[in-house]
C-alpha cells in the first residue's frame, strides 16, 4: 500500500495537487527526475502545462542546474568528488580509475545502463578525501584498488539479483 | 544501563560506521538489555571515524576507528566486564577531570558553541534536545522579550554572519525589522557550495533543532512567519534529519500558529538545490525559491527590502542562525567575551588536505591558523613540509606557511590577500603544485559562472585557459601581467560575490607563489612533481615486484621488465596517461 508520504512525493500526484503556490517549479522537476530517473521530454510538456510557465523556460531551468538530466541514468550514479579537498588528495586519479574501470568517460552511461560517471565539486566529506557517491551511499578514503573492488562488488551483486530474478520467473513458469 | 552512541553522520558511514551499527544491533539481538544502542551526529572528529560513545551516566568515553571486529571486543570488555580499552580511546570525558584520551588535544582548545549538542544527543530525538537545553531560548524570545529587544541581544553579542561575507547579524536584522510589511521571510543558506567546507552539513546532521530555534527567533525579530531553508541536493542526509526535525517541532508546537500560546505564527519549508554554487549567493538563492535560473540580482536594493518575491528577507548562514539559542540563554556578553574585540564569539573550521586530524573544530575567532593546523590538526600527514592552507573556497586565496602566525579573524585574514570564508581549511604540503592549485579553482568558477556578466563569464574562461597553458609547459612571458590585468577586470565588473571574487585564488598564488609560475613558465618545470606534462613516471625500484600489471597495462608499451624484476619505463615514448599508477597495487609508479 502506498503510505500517504509516498503519494504526496509522486510525480503524477504532486501534479494534479499543484494550487499555483509559487516556488513549486523546481521541486516539480526534482520530483520528475526521481520518478522517471530524468526529465523526459513530456514532462517539460505536463510542468508546463500545470504551471503556466513556458517550456521553453522551463527548458532553461532545467539546463541551469547540474542535477538535471535530459537523458536517462545508469541504475547507479556515480558522483566523484573533485572538490578542493579531494583534489589534493588525487581525486584525479580516482576519476581516471574509474573511467578506466567502467570503460566510459565522465558524463556517460555504461552500456549495460548500470553506471553514470559524473564528478561533482564537493560532498562535503573532506576529511575522509578522496570521496565519492554512489547513489546515496558515500564512501570515502578511496584507493585505486579500493575503487575496482568496490565497483566489482556492485556489479556481483546485480549479476547475482538477475540471476534470481530470472531463475524465480523460470519457476513460476514451469508451475 | 550503559549507552552505545556509534557517530551516524555522512563521514562515519562513508568511514564504515554502519557495519559497526549492525554487528552492535547483532550483539544487542543476541543479548536483550545490555546495553541501549543509539546513533549520534558528528563531534568533529572525522579522521578517527567510525566513533562509537559508550556513555554511562555522565562519563563519556568515545573509541576511535572502530571496526564491527573492535566493537564486538568492546562489548564483551566494556560493557560486559566494565573494563575500558585504553588503547583505544580517542576521548574521555569525565565532570571535574581534565579530558583524556589520544585525541584531547584535538578537542580541549575548542570551545563548542554552535558544535555543542553534535556527537552529544541523537539528531533525530526531539526530547533530547530539549533535554540538551534546546526551546528554552524560544521560550524566552516568544514569551517573554520584545522584538527589538531581541535584535539587541544579537547586535551586542557582536555575532557577524557566519557565511562568509561576516555582515554584522544584529544589525542586518534590525534592517529588515525596520521594513513595514505584512509579508517577510526567514532565509536559511544552507546552500554550502565551498568545496573543503562541511560545518553546515555537520550542524544540520547533527543537531537540526538548534537552527529552527535560531529562525524561528528571527522571524520574532523581524516579523516574519514564512521561513526557508535552501538546502544543496548534495546533502540528502541533511535534508532527511532536517524534515524529521521540522515534523517533530510542528508537532510538538514550536512550529505552526499560536507557538507555546505566544499569538506568533511560524513554519518553516526545505527547498532543495539543484547544484548550483552561485545560488549559495543570496539574490541567486532567491532566484532559485522563486523557481527561476539562479542569476544573482543586482543591489541595491538589497534583501532586507527587497528580497524572496521582492518581500522584506533575512538571509543568515546555517551556523549564524546556530549560534542565535545559545546567545539569547547564555547573554550576549558571553558570546561577546570569546574572540577578538571585531572578531567576536567561536568559529567552526573544517580542516582538510594534509593534515593529520582532519574534521571540524569550532574555536574562538582570533586563533593563529598554526594553532589550527598544529596544534588540533595535528600537523602534516606524512611528515611533511606546511606549504600552504587555502581559506575561503574558490573566493578565498591561499596563504602560505610563513603567514602562519596570522591570527584567523575578519580582519587579518583579508589582509593577506585571501579571505576568511565560511571557514573551509584546506591544508596543502610540498607536493601541492599551486599553479595548478590555481587552475583548479578557476575551472571550478568557470564552470559554476552563471553567465550573466561578461567579464566573469569571458574573463574566467581566458584565465582558466592560461592557466591550463601553463601548466602543460606552454607558458608565455606575459602570461603573469595577463593574469593579474584580467583579475583586476573581472573583479571591478562583476555584479556578484562569485564574479568579484573569482580571481582571488589566481592573485594570491602569484603574490606568495611567484617564484613556481616562473618556474613553470621559464623553466617548463614543475617544483612540486605534479603538473603531469612537466614530470616524468618512474618506477621506485624497492617497492616494484616485477608483477608485470603496469607493462601490460601501458597503451604505449612504454614500460619493460621481466617478471619479478624492477620494471622500467621509457619516458622518451611515455605518453603521461597515468594509467599504471592506477594499476599498480604496490604504489610503486611515482611522478618527479
Amino acid at each position: 500500500m502506498v503510505t500517504t508520504a509516498a503519494r504526496n512525493d509522486d510525480f503524477s500526484y504532486r501534479l494534479w495537487r499543484y494550487d499555483g503556490a509559487p516556488g513549486e517549479l523546481i521541486p516539480l522537476l526534482q520530483s520528475a527526475q526521481d520518478h522517471f530517473g530524468y526529465i523526459p521530454r513530456r514532462a517539460i510538456g505536463y510542468i508546463s502545462g500545470v504551471t503556466g510557465v513556458p517550456e521553453s523556460e522551463v527548458y532553461g531551468v532545467i539546463t541551469f542546474y547540474s542535477q538535471f538530466r535530459l537523458q536517462p541514468m545508469g541504475k547507479y550514479v556515480i558522483k566523484a568528488c573533485d572538490g578542493t579537498a579531494c583534489h589534493v588528495q588525487n581525486s584525479r586519479m580516482i576519476i581516471d580509475t574509474l573511467e578506466d574501470e567502467l570503460g566510459i568517460e565522465v558524463g556517460g552511461t555504461t552500456e549495460d545502463g548500470l553506471f553514470t560517471l559524473s564528478t561533482v565539486a564537493c560532498i562535503g566529506c573532506c576529511s575522509l578525501a578522496p570521496v565519492m557517491m554512489i547513489n546515496d551511499d558515500t564512501h570515502g578514503r578511496l584507493t585505486p584498488q579500493s575503487v575496482r573492488k568496490l565497483l566489482r562488488d556492485y556489479r556481483r551483486r546485480e549479476t547475482a539479483a538477475r540471476a534470481q530474478a530470472a531463475a524465480s520467473c523460470g519457476d513460476a513458469g514451469a508451475r | 544501563m550503559k549507552k552505545v552512541i556509534v557517530g551516524m553522520s555522512t563521514c562515519g558511514l562513508s568511514a564504515g560506521s554502519q557495519k559497526t551499527y549492525d554487528r552492535l544491533g547483532e550483539l544487542l539481538a543476541a543479548n536483550p538489555g545490555a546495553f541501549e544502542l543509539k546513533s549520534a551526529g558528528c563531534i568533529g572528529m572525522c579522521y578517527r571515524e567510525p566513533l562509537v560513545e559508550i556513555r554511562e551516566n555522565d562519563t563519556r568515553i568515545v573509541y576511535g576507528a572502530v571496526t564491527p571486529e573492535l566493537a564486538e571486543k568492546i562489548f564483551n570488555e566494556h560493557v560486559g566486564g566494565g573494563r575500558v580499552l585504553e588503547e583505544h580511546v580517542a576521548l574521555r570525558i569525565e565532570p571535574g577531570r581534565e579530558l583524556g584520551g589520544s585525541e584531547a588535544p584535538h578537542q580541549k582548545n575548542q570551545v563548542r558553541i554552535v558544535l555543542r549538542n553534535c556527537g552529544l544527543i541523537d539528531p533525530e530525538s526531539l526530547a533530547e534536545y530539549e533535554a540538551a537545553g534546546g526551546y528554552r531560548a524560544l521560550r524566552k524570545a516568544l514569551l517573554e522579550m520584545k522584538p527589538d529587544e531581541i535584535v539587541k541581544v544579537v547586535k551586542d553579542s557582536g555575532l557577524r554572519g557566519r557565511g562568509g561575507a561576516g555582515f554584522p547579524t544584529g544589525l542586518k536584522w534590525s534592517f529588515a525589522a525596520a521594513q513595514k510589511s505584512d509579508v517577510k521571510y526567514v532565509v536559511c543558506n544552507a546552500d554550502e557550495g565551498d568545496p573543503g567546507a562541511f560545518m553546515d552539513r555537520s550542524v544540520l546532521e547533527g543537531d537540526p533543532h538548534s537552527v529552527i530555534e535560531g529562525m524561528i527567533v528571527c522571524g520574532k525579530a523581524i516579523g516574519a512567519h514564512a521561513g526557508y531553508v535552501y538546502c544543496r541536493a548534495e546533502y540528502p542526509m541533511a535534508i532527511r534529519r532536517l524534515t524529521i526535525a521540522l515534523e517533530a517541532a510542528r508537532e510538538k508546537g514550536h512550529l505552526g500558529t499560536n507557538i507555546l500560546g505566544s499569538g506568533f505564527d511560524f513554519d518553516i519549508k526545505i527547498k532543495q538545490g539543484a547544484g548550483a554554487f552561485v545560488c549559495g549567493e543570496e539574490t541567486a538563492l532567491f532566484q532559485s525559491i522563486e523557481g527561476k535560473r539562479g542569476m544573482p540580482r543586482i543591489r541595491p536594493p538589497f534583501p532586507a527590502e527587497k528580497g524572496l518575491w521582492q518581500k522584506p528577507t533575512n538571509n543568515n548562514n546555517v551556523e549564524t542562525y546556530a549560534n542565535v539559542p545559545w546567545i539569547l540563554m547564555n547573554g550576549a556578553a558571553a558570546y561577546a567575551a570569546y574572540g577578538t574585540e571585531k572578531s567576536r564569539g567561536t568559529k567552526v573550521f573544517a580542516l582538510a588536505g594534509k593534515v593529520k586530524n582532519g574534521g571540524l573544530a569550532e574555536v574562538p575567532m582570533g586563533i593563529p591558523i598554526n594553532d589550527l593546523v598544529f596544534k588540533i590538526g595535528g600537523g602534516i600527514k606524512e611528515g611533511r613540509a606546511f606549504k600552504a592552507v587555502q581559506m575561503g573556497g574558490p573566493s578565498g586565496g591561499c596563504i602560505p606557511a610563513s603567514l602562519g602566525h596570522t591570527p584567523v579573524d575578519f580582519e587579518s585574514i583579508p589582509a593577506t590577500g585571501a579571505i576568511m570564508g565560511s571557514g573551509g581549511m584546506v591544508v596543502m604540503d610540498d607536493q601541492t603544485c599551486m599553479v595548478e592549485m590555481a587552475r583548479f579553482f578557476l575551472d571550478f568558477t568557470q564552470n559554476e559562472s552563471c553567465g550573466k556578466c561578461t567579464f566573469c563569464r569571458v574573463g574566467t574562461l581566458r584565465m582558466l585557459e592560461i592557466l591550463t597553458r601553463i601548466t602543460q609547459g606552454e607558458g608565455r612571458i606575459e602570461d603573469i601581467e595577463n593574469l593579474k590585468t584580467l583579475g583586476a577586470q573581472i573583479k571591478d565588473a562583476s555584479l556578484c560575490g562569485l564574479g568579484q571574487t573569482a580571481p582571488n585564488p589566481v592573485l594570491t598564488t602569484i603574490k606568495y607563489f611567484g617564484e613556481e609560475y616562473e618556474a613553470h613558465i621559464k623553466d617548463k618545470r614543475c617544483p612540486a612533481a605534479s603538473c603531469t606534462a612537466l614530470v616524468d613516471f618512474c618506477i621506485d625500484a624497492e617497492t616494484c615486484t616485477g608483477c608485470t600489471v603496469c607493462a601490460k597495462n601501458c597503451p604505449v608499451n612504454a614500460i619493460t621488465g621481466e617478471r619479478k624484476k624492477t620494471h622500467v619505463i621509457d619516458t622518451s615514448i611515455c605518453a603521461k596517461c597515468g594509467k599504471c599508477i592506477t594499476v599498480c597495487t604496490f604504489g610503486a609508479v611515482y611522478k618527479k
